[in-house]
C-alpha cells in the first residue's frame, strides 16, 4: 500500500470507527500521557515510523548505531549477567551472602559498601557512628577486602563495585586481593561505578570538587587501559538521577551528557578515544512505563554511537557500543501491600531484557521497608530466571523492533535527549550545568510533579492511592544489622593499625601526596599504600588535604 | 494573621537520598509554611543548632541509611539539653516498622512511611503546632 493510500485509510478509520466509538462510549481518561509526560496517541501505524531509515537508525544487532543490540547474537549466545547488589554488616557476613547467591545461580557479584566507605571515612570516624555496615559492607583496609572475597575465585566471577569518590582505593584493593589469589590484573573482569558527576546531581556520596575528581577518574581510565584491559573503568549512571525524580528522557539525556564530559576530560589530557572508550559502561533504571523504558534503552545505544562517532571521532566499533547494567526502580517499590512489588519488578525487568541489557539487578519486594532478607532476594533472582528461561523474551533478538509505537518512541527519545544535550553544551558542559543548579532543578521539578499527580490521583499506584487496604500486612523478619558490627569493625581496624609497619604506611601515603601534587597517575602510589594496609580514610584524607572538599549548593 | 509555621527539614547521617526531603520541603512551602532545608550529611549537633537558631516549630528528619537508631536519640538528647523540647520532631524515609515504637518513646511525634501524601503530613503538623 502506498503512503498516500495509507494516510487516507487511517483518516477514514479515525473518522468512521475511532471517533464514532469515542463519541458513544468516551475514553477512560481525559488525556493519556506517558511517564515522561508526553501525550500518547490512541494508535501508532506505519506512518509514525515512515521517516526512520532501517539501516541508518536501527540496523542489525552488532552494527552501528546498535539500536537493536551491541552483539550480533545477544541472549541467544549468552544471557545477561544476573547481578544482585548486596552487602551489609561486615566483610564476613557479606562474603556469606555472596557465596549463597553464587550457589543459587547468580552469575556476577555486585558489592554494596556502607556510607562511611563510600565517603572515604574509616569506621572509627565520628561521622561514621551509626552508619557502619548499614547500607553495605564496611571496608577499612585490605584486610577487610581479603575476607570479602575469601573462597571466591576472582578469575571466574565478574565483580561490580558501587564506589565513586574513593573508587581508585577500592579498585586497588580488589587488584591486590586478586594478586594474592594468583590472579593477574589482566584477567580481572568487572566494573567500578566511578561516576562522580551523578553524585553531585543525585546520589550525594561525593568527597572532592569536580576538577580533581575528574582527574582521579581519568587516572583510572589511563591505568586500566594499560593494566586491566577487561575491567569497566566507569559505569555512567542514570539510575540515581531517575531515583532522584527525573523522568525517562532526562535520565537518558543527563547520563549521556555525563558520558560526554568524561570522554572530553580524557581527550583533553591527550588520551586516544579508542584507547579508553571500549571500557566505558552505563547503568540505567527500569521504571514502570514499560514501552518508554524499552525505547529509552534502544535510544541510548543509538545516541551514544552517534555521539562517539560524530563528536569524538571514535573509529573502533567497541568505542561506540553502549553496554549497560540495569536495576529495577527502588522508588517504584511501595511500603503498602509489599507483595505487589514482585509484579512491578517483573515488568521492569522484562523491559530491561527487551531493551537489551548486559546485566540486571532485580529489587526485592521488601526494600521500601528495610534491608532485603535472603528469602526476598531469592525471589528477585528467581524472577530473572523465569524471564530468562520461561518467557521466551531471550530467544530472539530485540523482539520489540518494528513496533510502530516502540520505534517512534525510540526516535523521539533520541531527539528530545539531543535537545537537552544542546542546552547543556550551551551552559558549558555537564560540570558547569551542575554547578549552575540547572540539572538538579530540572530533576526536582519532575519529582514534585510526580508526587502531585499521585496525590491528585492523576497517577494510580496500586495499594497506595487506589485499591488500598485498611489493615496492611507488614513484611516481617526484616534483616537487622547487628549493632555490634560497628564495634567489631573498629576493633578490627585498630588491630590492623597495630600490626602493620607504620613507616611503610607513612612513606606510601607521602607518595600518594606527591603524585596528587605533581599530576602523576594516582593509581600506582594508591596500590602501594593499600598493600601496606593504609586505610581508606587515611588515603582519602591525604587527597582531602590536597584537593579540598566539595560543598553542595542547595536550591 | 497567624504566624507562619516554621519547619526545618534535615538530613542526619551520611545518606544522599534527598528526593523525599526536597519534595516534602516544597510541599510544606506550598501549604503556606516557612521551610529551611539543611542539606546532606548533618550531624545531630548541626541539626539542633540550626533548629534553635532558626527558631523552628518542627524538625522533619529524613533518613534512609538505617542509622536512625543511633542518630535520633542524639538529636533528642541535644534538643533537651538546649531546652527546646517544645520543638516537635517528625521523621520519614526507610524506617522499619519495628523501630517506630522505640522512636516514639524518644519523643518523636510521628514516623511517616514511604507513600505518605504530603497533605497528611501538613495536616499532622498543623494539628501539632497550635
Amino acid at each position: 500500500m502506498s503512503k498516500k493510500d495509507l494516510k487516507k485509510s487511517q483518516e477514514e478509520w479515525n473518522k468512521k470507527k475511532y471517533k464514532k466509538t469515542v463519541d458513544r462510549f468516551g475514553e477512560r481518561k481525559k488525556e493519556f500521557k506517558s511517564d515522561s509526560d508526553r501525550p500518547i496517541k490512541p494508535l501508532y501505524t506505519p506512518l509514525d515510523i515512515e521517516d526512520i531509515d532501517y539501516e541508518d537508525k536501527i540496523n542489525y544487532p552488532g552494527l552501528f548505531p546498535f539500536t537493536r543490540g551491541v552483539y550480533p547474537t545477544m541472549y541467544r549466545s549468552k544471557l545477561w549477567t544476573m547481578r544482585q547488589y548486596a552487602g551489609f554488616g561486615n566483610a564476613r557476613e557479606t562474603n556469606e551472602r555472596f557465596r549463597y547467591l553464587l550457589e543459587q545461580g547468580q552469575t556476577g557479584l555486585s558489592v554494596a559498601f556502607d556510607l562511611p566507605t563510600q565517603i572515604g571515612y574509616d569506621s572509627d570516624h565520628p561521622l561514621a557512628r551509626g552508619e557502619v555496615g548499614k547500607v553495605g559492607v564496611a571496608i577499612d583496609t585490605l584486610a577487610d577486602m581479603e575476607v570479602l572475597f575469601d573462597q571466591i575465585p576472582l578469575d571466574e566471577v565478574s565483580t561490580s563495585m558501587t564506589i565513586n569518590a574513593p573508587a581508585s582505593v577500592l579498585l586497588a584493593m580488589y587488584m591486590v586481593v586478586a594478586e594474592k589469589q594468583g590472579v593477574s590484573s589482566e584477567e580481572l573482569a568487572g566494573t567500578i561505578q566511578n561516576d562522580i558527576l551523578k553524585e553531585y546531581i543525585a546520589r550525594g556520596t561525593y568527597i572532592f570538587p569536580p576538577e580533581p575528581s575528574l582527574r582521579i577518574i581519568t587516572d583510572i581510565f589511563d591505568y586500566c587501559s594499560k593494566e586491566m584491559p577487561k575491567f569497566n573503568t566507569i559505569s555512567i549512571s542514570g539510575y540515581h538521577i531517575r531515583e532522584a525524580g527525573s523522568n525517562a528522557v532526562q535520565e537518558l539525556a543527563f547520563t549521556i551528557a555525563d558520558g560526554i564530559e568524561y570522554v572530553q576530560a580524557a581527550v583533553d589530557i591527550g588520551m586516544d578515544v579508542d584507547q579508553f572508550a571500549p571500557r566505558l559502561s552505563f547503568f540505567f533504571n527500569a521504571q514502570m512505563d514499560f514501552f518508554e523504558e524499552i525505547a529509552k534503552f534502544r535510544a541510548a545505544r543509538r545516541l551514544w554511537a552517534e555521539i562517539m562517532e560524530d563528536r569524538f571521532g571514535a573509529e573502533k566499533d567497541k568505542s561506540k557500543m553502549l553496554r549497560f547494567h540495569t536495576q529495577t526502580a527502588g522508588s517504584a517499590l511501595t511500603a503498602q501491600q509489599p507483595m505487589n512489588n514482585i509484579m512491578r519488578v517483573t515488568l521492569q525487568a522484562l523491559s530491561a531484557v527487551l531493551g537489551g541489557t548486559q546485566s540486571l539487578h532485580t529489587n526485592s519486594y521488601d526494600e521500601a521497608l528495610g534491608l532485603p532478607t535472603e528469602e526476598s532476594v531469592k525471589i528477585a533472582l528467581r524472577t530473572q530466571q523465569v524471564l530468562a528461561h520461561e518467557s521466551g523474551a531471550a530467544d530472539t533478538i530485540d523482539p520489540m523492533a518494528g513496533s510502530y509505537y516502540v520505534e517512534s518512541l525510540t526516535d523521539r527519545f533520541v531527539k528530545e535527549a539531543k535537545e537537552y544535550i544542546d542546552k547543556i553544551d550551551d551552559l558549558g558542559g555537564m560540570a558547569k550545568a551542575i554547578e549552575s543548579g540547572y540539572v538538579q532543578r530540572e530533576i526536582q521539578e519532575s519529582a514534585y510533579q510526580v508526587q502531585k499527580k499521585i496525590e491528585n490521583n492523576d497517577k494510580v499506584v496500586v495499594g497506595v492511592n487506589k485499591f488500598t487496604e485498611e489493615e496492611e500486612k507488614k513484611a516481617d523478619n526484616l534483616l537487622k544489622v547487628d549493632p555490634e558490627v560497628e564495634n567489631e569493625q573498629i576493633k578490627g581496624l585498630k588491630n590492623i593499625k597495630e600490626k602493620r609497619n607504620e613507616k611503610e604506611v607513612n612513606d606510601a601515603l607521602e607518595k600518594v601526596r606527591k603524585a596528587a601534587k605533581n599530576e602523576e597517575n594516582l593509581m600506582y602510589p594508591i596500590i602501594e599504600a593499600v598493600k601496606a594496609y593504609a586505610s581508606i580514610g587515611e588515603i582519602s584524607n591525604v587527597l582531602r588535604d590536597e584537593f579540598g572538599e566539595y560543598e553542595a549548593q542547595y536550591i | 494573621m497567624d504566624k507562619k509555621i516554621k519547619v526545618l527539614i534535615a538530613k542526619p547521617g551520611l545518606d544522599g537520598h534527598d528526593r523525599g526531603a526536597k519534595v516534602i520541603a516544597r510541599g510544606l512551602k506550598e501549604a503556606g509554611m516557612e521551610v529551611v532545608y539543611t542539606g546532606l550529611r548533618q550531624t545531630p549537633e548541626q541539626i539542633v543548632r540550626s533548629a534553635v537558631q532558626e527558631d523552628v516549630d518542627v524538625i522533619g528528619l529524613s533518613i534512609l541509611s538505617g542509622a536512625h537508631t543511633h542518630l535520633f536519640p542524639e538529636i533528642m538528647k541535644r534538643l533537651e539539653e538546649s531546652d527546646r523540647e517544645d520543638i516537635k520532631v517528625i521523621a520519614g524515609g526507610i524506617i522499619p516498622e519495628g523501630d517506630h515504637k522505640e522512636l516514639k518513646e524518644l519523643g518523636i511525634e510521628a514516623v511517616f512511611q514511604p507513600g505518605t501524601p504530603i497533605s497528611e503530613i501538613v495536616e499532622f503538623i498543623e494539628k501539632e503546632v497550635k
